[in-house]
């Protein structure tokens, strides 16, 4: 099977500092893939770095198709004349130049794509207007307009509160299940541990990935954070909890070299 | 202009000339130092800008224009304080418009100062500054405005450093922060009222803005940089003078603006600032 | 109103009004305030010298324009841009004082230049405002999913192979030559409401981009011609009418969004 995505050896350097080091690993079509790691482990870096907006300095990045890319968070005034329905069609034709004549065909395509995350209700209401899940749905639907083979998400759970956040790793579930492989970085991984199927955990610019049973095991996560974590199953959901307590007693564990 | 063929320093204007340019420079120095570090030039500007009508006003109502450009200046700042207030959305759109408003104003009454008072010269002296055709008494004037306002800045120095640093641990060490912000202004406001005087409304940023952004370049500590920038303000203020009595003679019946002068000078103690710095 | 020889300054005020307004709706969308405001006041000198050396005022405000666009392309990398900026522009402004001094007639000349004076538009200024009125918003037209693109997400856009170092000089020379012809009628310290007001109405009235932009360009046209006409009328400066009737139509516009919702 091909890989949707296959990274390779990849070195990235900002300003002489070496942000990612030899960081490899490879995602089939459909994963749904968690990266995870602490604020300055190099998650965006890596994102980045697969995007192609930061050249690396050793390794390859392959790609099987077009990828779609969803940032934290779009910086707007509120009052800015785009309604979301605009910024999604942005995604099909926003690098092109030409004058922009209206096209029934490309309208009906955008609401289709509006109606697939959930996002027809507000699609009238200026973007800069809309709250955080708001938001993110429109920048998912931005990205997968173009219908990617992968999509890339830039902390998509960090400004919204329990419900939004379920509601959009229930909806990147749904992306998955249709081929396209989801890569997400998180600081936190309990939010995404029923939904993703795959992990990346970075720590000072290594990575090491997995299956998801295989990683989220006690003395696995112990050695990646360097501190005792504890893997607990409560009504067949599991939640990851580190420090005191358990078998090690909260005592530091050696971290991966 | 033959006032200015007889000995430079004896000439009443350029008498009147020089003390201007040095009330203006040293205040403007001294506060621009607040509002470099404050990210407000800007607001100086502004300030500027709508202090013009002001000027324009005292020649229609035939009083003093150091009257009425301060006058419109301290509106200007009260609107600023009130602007600033508010964080609703677009508010830098809004003050643009108010301002290009305001601007709209100066040019109504700077068109009934030439039509209805025979002043032809208003639009110039107010917004480019008449140095050597100030009244006789401006440069007492100013010099007084200037010692209040250097008086009042050394009043509030310690807090409003503080507060220029971090306005909320300024809050939290019982500075009132509001009141401390208003009385700025108005010596901000002031500062610019003198620095139209000697160089007109529009160009009138350059003595607030250049020799304290060269002067913060160059010095250590907060009161090292004011004194700096006060001297070369003075310098840039006085040798600008200086040009222009100069330059009669160097084409045909023209002396060249004093405002012209004064700017260059700025811009090139500043550019030398920055590249002082850097190599 | 409507003599033969004023039929110049009508059709000129109609082209500047479409350009300031198309290009106004740009300068709001990707926030280039700053720009709008410096760049008229660095043309302000090319008039000054362009009356020196006797050719026509739009080529001299145009090219100081320009260079003011490169000035600021420059500046962006400065230590502290803002103050800078300022100095440079001020210091601009005390060279078109310069010039105007040296060409005479500085008074009439000052005032004409910082406030506006369309009655003066005679026809050697129909060539450039036809080029510039229609081909400057054929042009931002044409751009007009790139430039909205990349003000919103820049980082997409460039991963979409735009660059938004190279958007941004297209935009502001193409704002710089409508300052330059808008100069005459509103002045340099008044070409900035005339793009701001209209675009800055149209964004409170509905929320779709390409209705916003025509909406900023008939707003545009609406000051401008009531400018000329109440300028005709009561023989006051032109700049005071489009000063305050921009005002009027933003104020219009945030009362009429607040009532209605």
């Amino acid at each position: 099977m091909t890989h949707a995505l296959d990274v390779a050896g990849l070195c990235v350097s900002l300003g002489g500092r070496e942000v990612l080091h030899e960081v490899s690993f490879a995602l089939e079509p459909g994963a749904f893939c968690g990266l995870i790691g602490a604020n300055g482990s190099g998650k965006t870096t890596l994102l980045r770095s697969i995007l192609g907006f930061t050249a690396p300095s050793a390794g390859r990045v392959a790609l099987a198709g077009v990828a779609g890319y969803v940032p934290q968070k779009l910086q707007l005034d509120p009052d800015m004349p785009v309604r979301a329905g605009d910024f999604v069609e942005l995604g099909l034709n926003g690098h092109r130049f030409g004058f922009p004549f209206p096209s029934r065909a490309r309208r009906a395509k955008v609401e289709a794509m509006l109606a697939a995350v959930g996002a027809e209700a507000f699609a009238g209401q200026r973007i800069g207007e809309l709250s955080g899940g708001q938001q993110q749905r429109v920048l998912i639907a931005h990205a997968l307009i173009r219908q990617p083979k992968l999509l890339l998400l830039d902390e998509p759970l960090a400004n919204l509160d329990l419900r939004a956040s379920a509601e959009i790793i229930a909806l990147l579930k749904r992306v998955a299940a249709q081929g396209v492989t989801v890569l997400l970085s998180a600081h936190d991984m309990n939010p995404l541990l029923s939904a993703m199927d795959r992990i990346v955990y970075l720590a000072k610019g290594r990575a090491a990935s997995g299956r998801t049973q295989e990683v989220v095991r006690t003395e696995v996560l112990s050695a990646l954070y360097g501190y005792h974590i504890d893997v607990i199953r409560v009504h067949d959901r599991i939640i990851v909890v580190a420090g005191e307590g358990g078998a090690h007693g909260g005592k530091h564990v050696a971290a991966i070299p | 202009m033959t006032l200015l063929q007889p000995g430079f320093l004896s000439s009443l204007p350029v008498q009147n000339a020089l003390l201007i340019g040095a009330g203006a420079a040293l205040l403007s120095g001294a506060a621009g130092v607040f509002t470099v570090l404050r990210g407000q030039s800007f607001a100086g500007h502004t300030l500027a800008d709508v202090s013009s009508a002001g000027g324009a006003l005292a020649y229609l109502l035939g009083i003093s224009p150091l009257a009425g450009f301060f006058g419109l200046a301290v509106l200007g700042a009260l609107g600023v304080e009130a602007a600033g207030e508010r964080r609703a959305a677009g508010r830098d759109l809004a003050a643009g418009i108010v301002l290009g408003a305001g601007m709209g104003i100066t040019a109504l009454l700077l068109y009934l100062d030439v039509t209805l008072k025979g002043h032809g010269g208003a639009a110039v002296a107010v917004m480019f500054g008449a140095l050597f055709a100030a009244p006789p008494g401006l440069g007492r004037a100013v010099a007084l405005g200037a010692l209040a306002g250097l008086a009042g800045l050394g009043l509030i120095y310690r807090p409003l450093l503080l507060a220029t640093l971090d306005g909320e641990l300024a809050r939290a060490d019982g500075v009132n922060t509001k009141l401390l912000g208003g009385a700025y202004l108005l010596l901000l406001a002031l500062a610019v009222t003198l620095c139209a005087m000697a160089v007109g409304a529009i160009l009138s940023t350059a003595l607030l803005i250049g020799p304290a952004a060269a002067a913060l370049r160059l010095a250590r500590g907060p009161v090292a940089a004011m004194a700096l920038a006060g001297l070369l303000g003075l310098g840039c203020a006085w040798g600008g003078i200086w040009l222009a009595y100069q330059s009669y003679g160097w084409t045909p019946g023209h002396v060249w603006p004093v405002s012209f002068f004064i700017t260059a000078l700025v811009l090139a103690v500043y550019a030398a600032a920055a590249l002082a710095r850097r190599g | 109103m409507f003599a033969p020889y004023l039929r110049d300054a009508w059709i000129v005020a109609t082209l500047i009004a479409l350009a300031a307004g198309c290009a106004g709706y740009f300068v709001v969308l990707r926030g280039a305030g700053f720009a709008a405001h410096a760049l008229p006041m660095a043309a302000f000198p090319g008039a000054a010298l362009a009356g020196l050396l006797g050719i026509a005022q739009v080529y001299g405000l145009a090219a100081f324009a320009l260079a003011g666009v490169a000035g600021l392309t420059w500046l962006k990398r400065a230590q502290r841009p803002d103050a800078a900026a300022a100095l440079v522009l001020v210091a601009l402004l005390g060279l078109g004082a310069l010039f105007l001094s040296l060409s005479g007639g500085y008074a009439n000349a000052v005032y004409a230049l910082l406030f506006g004076q369309i009655l003066g538009v005679g026809p050697a200024d129909l060539p450039p405002a036809l080029a510039i009125g229609l081909g400057v918003p054929a042009l931002l037209l044409a751009c007009f999913r790139p430039l909205s693109y990349s003000a919103i997400a820049p980082d997409i856009a460039a991963a979409r192979g735009l660059s938004g170092a190279g958007l941004d000089v297209l935009f502001l020379g193409l704002l710089a030559v409508t300052a330059a012809i808008a100069l005459p009628l509103a002045g340099a310290l008044l070409v900035f409401t005339l793009m701001v007001g209209p675009a800055a109405a149209a964004r409170q009235l509905t929320p779709a981009p390409l209705p916003a932009l025509g909406l900023s360009m008939a707003l545009a046209l609406l000051i401008v011609w009531a400018a000329l006409a109440l300028a005709w009328l009561t023989s006051l400066p032109s700049g005071f009418f489009v000063g305050a009737g921009s005002a009027l139509v933003y104020a219009a516009a945030r009362l009429w969004r607040r009532v209605k919702g």
